[in-house]
């Protein structure tokens, strides 16, 4: 792979880059109440005046029709993206962790049933089984995405540690280690995770990216998040109703959409790289 | 190559039974009682009665499925709540609109991508490889609807070259941006694959002899190269035609183009869940059977693929 050397330095900048994209937006979602130059959720007095202004003076990305600053919604809307898209994608990569560990190390008939079962899973197209399942719901809602995102997120997780403890379970020095009576806990604790760290790490990344895309998508279709709570997805349906006269109000929380999910992005390749050099493309 | 294919069709099976499972589940688990669901509050008990008992309702639930997947397989998707006919009907109405624009968004993403991605590769390290691959990347990471929004903005809305949204009589003006924007994803990630693939062919061995013996590097790159190099991108194109399919339901809806994405976001604001269930069943069906297509196609490539 010497040939591809000359890419690497580019790809650690790549690593640095996300880094800091990433790094950026969990500041504000994080800070979002110090930063924040207005009240997200106030609704100003003379709406006439304030609705739909464009950006300038005290409103440096311009106001939503209900006159509502759009730079404090956004910061607050790095909350939800963030924290939706990281607390499900941990709650989906614990679960992808216990499968993979089920199968690949108990094996025989619940293998083969947790494998048909995330075989099911991944047959659907996961947006369409998201959108699906929210009509299963009386009500659409955030919390209800969040569960959707956990139970359609854990299979690439889980076939990857399956597939690493079946590896693991072939080498000599487990043979080993086992029969000198070493139990499946330590021997899972401190020997098959390690070995997986860095592909669920890239794959809970990349998960990570895929849940917040998937959240505004959700709340885009009036499938997600309801008002009042703030989700920049929801900001962009009604960015579309005033495309026309007001494009702020579109062009600026996906600005912030597509620059967290590029970080995002950005960061899983430069682990990817780091920890799988076979895959440096 | 025969035993390869039936092997692969007989793993469709248990696949398929399992996505019917799921989808009768969800039906069940969100319907309740779908008799009373679809004759709300005031249905007569004893016509309710009469219903459940034709329909095999009051039977256990395993026969309940056996039911349902016989109407299934007869093609019986059930009647839609709100337009009060077969969903199959519907489902047929609203799928040519889809295809037609998977299939323009494909083609899009086929050939920018693979004259960017192999245009990278052969002036690997310029200016013009930087510009590509931050395009890919740009193209990955850019979220469909926003990137519909936007395209609207400046093209339809800015310059006034493309209609906003809707099908029109069915003329190629409406079905750009919509292409456009559905495809950018593919087209980023055939990019990056062409790229990397002709990279790697171009270090092969007999990539060195063939300029060594004195080829002509057009030719080299034209004759040995591309027809390696083009295999993996073949299994990334036809992986990106059911992905396509998929990613329809937000590109439909901020286009307004009437297709099964679209129908199947409206219905479940309707609460529709006949249409809501054909709907993701069909598109489970077309992701499975696509995913097969390919892996046939590269089994057929590449005979090493067939054990």
């Amino acid at each position: 792979m010497a040939r591809l050397i000359p890419v690497s330095g580019a790809r650690s900048r790549s690593l640095l880059v996300g880094a800091v994209l990433v790094g950026a937006f969990g500041a504000a979602a994080l800070l979002a109440p110090a930063l924040a130059p207005h009240d997200p959720y106030a609704v100003p007095h003379g709406l006439e005046a304030a609705s739909l202004r464009p950006p300038g003076g005290t409103y440096p990305l311009g106001t939503d029709l209900l006159g509502r600053d759009l730079l404090s919604r956004i910061l607050y809307g790095a909350r939800v993206s963030l924290g939706i898209g990281i607390g499900a994608e941990i709650l989906a990569a614990t679960l992808g962790v216990l499968v993979g560990l089920a199968a690949g190390f108990y094996g025989g008939r619940l293998d083969a049933l947790l494998m048909r079962l995330t075989d099911v899973v991944m047959a659907f197209p996961s947006l369409v089984l998201a959108i699906g399942l929210m009509a299963v719901f009386q009500a659409p809602g955030l919390d209800k995405v969040f569960l959707v995102l956990v139970l359609l997120g854990w299979t690439t997780i889980a076939r990857v540690v399956r597939a690493e403890a079946l590896a693991l379970k072939q080498r000599e020095y487990v043979l080993a280690a086992r029969a000198l009576g070493l139990g499946d806990a330590p021997l899972i604790w401190r020997h098959l995770l390690p070995n997986a760290v860095g592909p669920l790490l890239v794959a809970a990344t990349l998960g990570v990216a895929g849940n917040i895309v998937a959240e505004a998508g959700l709340s885009f279709l009036g499938l997600g998040a309801q008002p009042p709570t703030i989700s920049w997805g929801a900001m962009l349906a009604e960015g579309q109703t005033f495309l026309a006269i007001s494009p702020w109000v579109a062009i600026f929380p996906g600005l912030a959409l597509m620059l967290t999910v590029l970080g995002i992005n950005l960061l899983g390749d430069g682990l990817r790289d780091r920890f799988d050099p076979r895959l440096r493309i | 190559m025969l035993g390869y294919v039936a092997r692969r069709l007989l793993a469709l099976v248990p696949v398929l039974f399992g996505v019917s499972l799921l989808v009768f589940i969800l039906t069940a688990i969100a319907l309740g009682d779908p008799v009373r669901a679809a004759m709300g509050q005031r249905g007569d008990p004893e016509v309710i009665a009469e219903i459940r008992r034709e329909y095999g309702l009051d039977e256990p639930i395993w026969v309940q499925y056996g039911l349902w997947m016989g109407r299934l397989l007869r093609g019986d998707l059930g009647r839609s709540y709100h337009q009060q006919r077969p969903v199959t009907e519907i489902v047929a109405e609203r799928f040519p609109a889809t295809l037609r624009l998977a299939l323009a968004a494909m083609a899009f993403a086929v050939v920018l991508g693979l004259a960017a991605g192999l245009a990278a590769a052969v002036w690997r390290g310029t200016a013009l490889d930087a510009l590509v691959m931050a395009g890919a990347l740009l193209g990955i990471s850019t979220p469909v609807f926003w990137l519909g929004l936007m395209l609207i903005l400046v093209f339809a809305a800015g310059l006034g070259w493309f209609p906003v949204s809707g099908y029109g009589d069915g003329g190629w003006r409406h079905l750009v941006l919509p292409a456009l924007t559905l495809g950018a994803l593919q087209t980023g990630v055939i990019a990056r694959m062409a790229r990397a693939s002709l990279l790697e062919v171009i270090g092969q061995e007999y990539i060195r002899t063939a300029r060594a013996k004195g080829l002509a590097e057009a030719r080299v790159l034209g004759k040995h190269a591309l027809r390696n190099a083009l295999l993996p991108v073949v299994t990334v194109v036809g992986i990106g035609l059911a992905d396509l399919l998929v990613g329809a339901p937000l590109t439909e809806t901020v286009f307004a183009w009437p297709g099964l994405g679209r129908m199947l976001v409206a219905a479940v604001g309707q609460r529709d869940l006949p249409v809501v269930m054909g709907a993701v069943l069909l598109f489970a069906v077309i992701y499975v059977v696509g995913n097969l297509l390919v892996d046939l196609a590269y089994g057929a490539i590449d005979p090493r693929l067939r054990r």
